[in-house]
């Protein structure tokens, strides 16, 4: 680990302008992704730290159908709103199974948007093969051993995983991404703001060095919608998803009127699932419905001897997220 | 490259100089002699090293000294007042809420701010709002236990 420079700049252009300016700086916010990665795991070499956790960037505000969230707004602070509460209660949920309360207390909603894999072959500097971290190099986890890892959007080149929870219900609710660089602000769709492994796993979005998040703004759920958020893992609680699915129905009369749905611990991003959206969209809110939304759900997973199970576990997750949420029996 | 600051720690001003990669967690214990805080895996999994930072529990060893400057910190040794223990502490004595020790000082820190939080409505809401600290000897149910009872001594005192 080399050293580092410290910096507070205190207000946001400045910050902007400094990390644009300079390839060896980056931003910390909460520091549970990037401190992890500098200190510890001794895989991402920094010449300067721009220290963001004290601009003005944090904070809560609705608007008549959405919430404008600072990015520097913590999970903990997030998942305390009561407009999350009350009509995002599907976030509120994957806020609070995810990581533990201290960590929410440090990690920031920018942060939780571009938080990097927990792939131990990429986060294991001793490991020659990875893509993410040397494009070119190989993947040691494809032939590895591998749980934690994707099936979705996955290929030989990179199977890593990204881990999020809260990502999972704001693809689903088309969230959009506000962002700041030195040219301006631009705002991007979050399922659009992520890119797929393809030939360079290390490009994992679409932000350009010295971009930062400033804002994430969530649209409201209809009034009459219902949410839920489901969680599979090896532990009852602190761990990452094996499977997870985020799901939002607005249901008339026994006929799905209006589905969201987003999948979590299958994906190397955040999975919008789309297609399993359409099929559901004027069905009627039946199991045979479910099944057939999770069957095209996963289509076409990629999987290795570590991963195969995930494709089952999936669809019978994505079948109890809409059974909870539309309360049909199973 | 050395940074010099001040840390607000346990109510009192403590200056010092350390190099920028300095974690809380290392500066609390090698440049201020406060070794009560605890490192136990060192990268975020354990809560070993929990403390308060502006009244809410973070994890120091994944936090910069340096981004701590101007906030106030709380560790194990600031529980205490006047010499006499804070009620967790006394309460984790009587339930025997642990064996090795080596996790009890981010334990206790841990409890303090869930019960501040709310979060101590039931034995599986405790469990779940204490998961973040990891306990190897398997103190848990003496844990929940001493919790339980703080919690219900606090409710009945009010």
């Amino acid at each position: 680990m080399n050293a580092f420079e410290y910096v507070r700049p205190d207000d946001v252009a400045g910050a902007v302008t400094m990390v644009s300016r300079d390839p060896h700086a980056s931003y910390l916010a909460g520091g549970t992704t990037l401190l992890d990665l500098v200190l510890k795991d001794g895989v991402v070499e920094l010449g300067r730290v721009v220290d963001i956790t004290r601009l003005p960037l944090r904070g809560i505000s609705r608007g008549d159908d959405t919430l404008r969230v600072g990015a520097l707004t913590t999970m903990e602070e997030l998942a305390a709103d009561p407009t999350v509460t009350e009509r995002l209660p599907f976030v509120r949920e994957a806020l609070l199974l995810g990581a533990s309360p201290q960590l929410r207390n440090m990690a920031t909603v920018g942060g939780n948007i571009l938080q990097r894999t927990r792939c131990r072959y990429f986060r294991d500097p001793t490991v020659a093969a990875c893509n993410k971290r040397a494009p070119g190099s190989g993947c040691a986890a494809v032939t590895g051993v591998a749980r934690m890892h994707a099936i979705l959007g996955a290929r030989a080149a990179c199977i890593a995983l990204h881990a999020s929870d809260l990502c999972v219900p704001l693809v689903a609710l088309d969230a959009v991404v506000h962002i700041q660089g030195v040219g301006g602000k631009r705002s991007v769709p979050l399922t659009e703001f992520y890119v797929l492994p393809g030939d360079r796993p290390d490009i994992e979005n679409v932000l350009q060095h010295g971009e930062l998040i400033t804002e994430v703004e969530v649209p409201l759920l209809p009034v009459n919608a219902r949410s839920g958020y489901l969680k599979v893992r090896d532990r009852a609680s602190y761990e990452f998803a094996l499977t997870s699915a985020a799901a939002a129905l607005l249901i008339e009369d026994g006929t799905i009127a209006r589905a969201r749905l987003a999948l979590g611990g299958v994906g190397t991003i955040p999975r919008r699932a789309r297609e399993a959206e359409e099929l559901l969209n004027g069905a009627p809110a039946v199991n045979q419905t479910f099944r057939a939304a999770a069957e095209v759900a996963l289509r076409d997973p990629f999987t290795v001897s570590g991963t195969a199970f995930k494709v089952e576990l999936a669809k019978r997750t994505i079948v109890r997220i809409l059974q909870t949420v539309s309360g049909v029996q199973s | 490259m050395d940074i010099v600051s001040t840390l607000r720690v346990n109510r009192t001003e403590r200056p010092f100089t350390a190099d920028t990669r300095t974690t809380l967690l290392d500066a609390l214990r090698e440049q201020l002699d406060l070794t009560g805080t605890k490192k136990g895996c060192d990268q975020g999994a354990c809560g070993a090293c929990t403390v308060l930072l502006d009244g809410k529990r973070v994890l120091s060893c994944l936090s910069l000294a340096a981004q701590c400057e101007g906030r106030e910190v709380t560790t194990i040794e600031g529980l205490a007042r006047d010499g006499k223990l804070h009620p967790v502490q006394a309460a984790f004595i009587r339930h025997d809420g642990f064996q090795c020790g080596y996790c009890t000082p981010g334990q206790i820190m841990s409890a303090v701010a869930l019960l501040k939080e709310g979060r101590a409505g039931s034995d599986e809401e405790i469990r779940e709002f204490m998961s973040g600290n990891l306990c190897r000897c398997g103190a848990y149910p003496n844990i929940v236990a001493a919790i339980r009872e703080v919690a219900r001594l606090g409710s009945e005192s009010q």
